[in-house]
């Protein structure tokens, strides 16, 4: 799937967690010329736009987006309680809007909203990686064909993974995206975590997690070497 | 309804299960279950399962009988030896009064409500055991003294025997439950085996342990045999402990860890050793919980009965391991009384207690004590100021009464009722006559 647009970068972290817990691709840019730049080739499929309590930088993309500057779907425009007044006289600028902060059930309820009725994103409901095989519609993970038995952590953590293959994610990162920042336990709780996913992946499959010396773990190798 | 929940009800869905177990730990640490359908699944999110605690040991009270089980949908694991057209699950609960609140005689909850004192300070509480029990032909005491599956010793290699293949299939299912284990072997005594398991946060572990007991027993009477965790089954060989690896981390450090300390200890370290010790004699009745498992300090072995710490002695009660370089987030002790009939919940709440004691109250830490304890008697022991573990249930029950840190840190229902059920199999035992009694004295006098 095409990924969301999302402003400012980097992204505030609870909307980065919430965005990867409900399986959305994205991606964030600083600015209007970032996001032409990283545009796919068939456009974004929709823009999530923080205007926290500083709207203007905000209300100029939405607007640079409308006029056609750079090619996005659907706007979904995240903004401060006391602001909302800001948005009289606004209403072109966006397809739908929700209070920021926001509660992460009503930003997935408006997301699945928006983009089903205008039908332009669809979740990846399916990662294939190798032996793995995810679907993110049911929770179920599969190796080699055979379910594989996880529990809810361990199954947030592999679909993480999983999703960017290659890369290398340190455990405070893993903890902020996969736990979320008001886990308590510190990062000793992913090596654990891993650990326990190693074990159930079984010996033969144990290495599709790798630990990476003195940095953290990494999930079989980049699609792009 | 939580994401958790909402995985946990997906996957029961998906994977066809028919039925799942809801666990939950009585107080003297034996593992209960109430079976649920999947239709009930929701509703039990939602509502807990009520039920009578009567029958359960430590759960009955004056007012009420009356209890909630709510499942932490965390814990969910589907259990690979369920047959394939039935799957069935698993989660262990929180018991709750019926207003809600906690329920006092929940040692899952007591354990919880300790970790979080020392999250106060910062602190999340690290274990990891090593379990050590025996395989026998039979589990019924009718049929005599038990038999040994085989003869082997520590560490042999035994080839096709019926114990070693045990412990491999018990290890496999362990792993796919998601408890890793970091090292297995035969043990000392015949038929004695020895399964460590990686370390975890200390809940997620007396979780394990309760696991991994069932775990353990179930396959031996799959085959036909028997497994015990009594502390000790025989005479003149050793019993089976469960010495406990421990360390507390402040986010990713190793509190523990001192690259310039001769043992490899911080301040913070040394204190909490400081106060294990300190309280060890307080806490034993809760660590060795049985008559017999005084019975396996008797014997001069790996069950070390004196109060003391050193980095290679076996009759230190705490042992400080000597590390690898480069490891610094390995610094930990070894808190080596602990057996496994104990009920974990209650034990790490008792050490982790005593340890933070030792901290805020910034206890010293006594010389190391690399003499054989076992060699020097009494006086010779006093003399160096090493005090001896209660040596029977019953004194370990006198000196638990007395302690304000073992009421604390269990609450007062917990604390009163393990007394006095504990009172009563001590009483019950000293009314026995023994083979003891029988062969020393009958012919005699």
């Amino acid at each position: 799937m095409d990924p969301l647009l999302v402003f400012p970068s980097p992204a505030p972290p609870e909307l980065a967690q919430a965005l990867d817990l409900g399986g959305w691709a994205w991606k964030a840019a600083v600015d209007l010329d970032q996001a032409r730049s990283d545009q796919p080739p068939d456009g974004w499929v929709g823009a999530l736009i923080v205007a926290g309590t500083e709207t203007d930088d905000a209300f100029r993309l939405c607007r640079s987006i409308r006029s056609g500057d750079v090619h996005v779907g659907s706007v979904l425009l995240l903004i401060g309680g006391g602001r909302l007044a800001s948005l009289d006289f606004r209403e072109d600028l966006f397809d739908d809007f929700c209070l920021y902060p926001f509660h992460p059930v009503e930003l997935e309820a408006r997301l699945k909203h928006l983009f089903r009725r205008t039908g332009q994103a669809e979740r990846a409901e399916i990662i294939e990686y190798g032996p793995l095989g995810m679907n993110l519609e049911t929770y179920q993970a599969v190796i080699e064909g055979k379910p594989l038995d996880l529990t809810y952590m361990e199954y947030e953590l592999l679909r993480f993974l999983a999703q960017h293959p290659g890369k290398v994610f340190t455990r405070e990162t893993l903890l902020s995206r996969v736990w979320g920042y008001d886990y308590y336990g510190g990062a000793r709780t992913v090596d654990v975590h891993v650990r326990r996913l190693r074990s159930k992946l079984g010996e033969e499959h144990a290495n599709l997690i790798q630990t990476v010396r003195s940095v953290g773990y990494s999930f079989g190798t980049s699609r792009w070497v | 309804m939580s994401r958790e929940q909402e995985y946990v009800l997906r996957t029961v869905e998906e994977r066809g299960v028919r039925l799942i177990r809801l666990w939950f730990t009585d107080v003297l640490g034996q593992l209960k279950s109430v079976a649920i359908s999947p239709a009930e699944l929701d509703a039990v999110f939602d509502e807990g399962v009520q039920f009578d605690g009567t029958a359960i040991d430590g759960f009955s009270r004056v007012h009420e009988s009356d209890v909630l089980a709510r499942p932490d949908a965390t814990t969910f694991e589907l259990l690979p030896w369920a047959k394939a057209d039935e799957p069935s699950g698993r989660m262990f609960c929180n018991i709750e009064n019926l207003d809600g609140t906690a329920f006092e005689g929940d040692p899952r909850q007591i354990l919880q409500r300790n970790l979080q004192l020392a999250r106060g300070h910062g602190y999340t509480f690290f274990a990891a055991p090593e379990a050590e029990f025996f395989y026998f032909e039979s589990g019924d005491p009718a049929s005599g003294r038990p038999t040994p599956l085989d003869r082997a010793s520590y560490f042999d290699l035994t080839t096709s025997d019926v114990s070693s293949d045990l412990r491999k299939t018990t290890i496999h299912m362990l792993e796919a439950m998601g408890i890793p284990v970091e090292y297995s072997f035969h043990e000392d005594s015949p038929s004695q085996h020895e399964i460590d398991l990686r370390y975890t946060e200390a809940l997620d572990m007396a979780d394990n342990i309760m696991t991994l007991r069932l775990v353990v027993k179930k396959i031996a009477m799959d085959r036909g045999c028997y497994a015990t965790f009594m502390p000790k089954p025989l005479n003149g060989v050793q019993g089976s402990g469960m010495h406990t690896h421990l360390s507390l981390f402040e986010g990713e450090q190793n509190v523990f860890h001192d690259p310039d300390d001769e043992y490899g200890l911080s301040a913070t370290g040394r204190q909490f050793t400081a106060g294990v010790l300190h309280h060890a004699r307080e806490i034993t009745a809760v660590t060795n919980q049985l008559v017999n498992s005084y019975k396996r300090f008797a014997e001069k072995s790996e069950a070390p009965p004196f109060v003391a710490w050193a980095r290679n002695n076996r009759s230190a009660l705490v042992r400080v391991p000597v590390r690898k370089a480069g490891k610094p987030e390995s610094a930990r002790i070894e808190y080596r009384g602990l057996d496994g009939a104990t009920n974990p919940y209650l034990a790490f709440s008792l050490i982790l207690a005593a340890g933070l004691r030792g901290i805020t109250e910034r206890y010293d830490l006594p010389t190391e004590i690399d003499v054989n304890l076992f060699e020097m008697n009494d006086q010779q022991r006093r003399e160096i100021g090493i005090e001896p573990l209660p040596r029977s249930l019953d004194e370990a029950l006198d000196i638990m009464e007395e302690s304000k840190l073992a009421r604390d840190t269990l609450g007062e229902h917990v604390f009163e009722w393990f007394l006095r059920n504990k009172r009563t199999e001590w009483a019950e035992f000293q009314a026995q006559v023994t083979p003891f009694e029988l062969d020393r004295y009958l012919s005699t006098w």
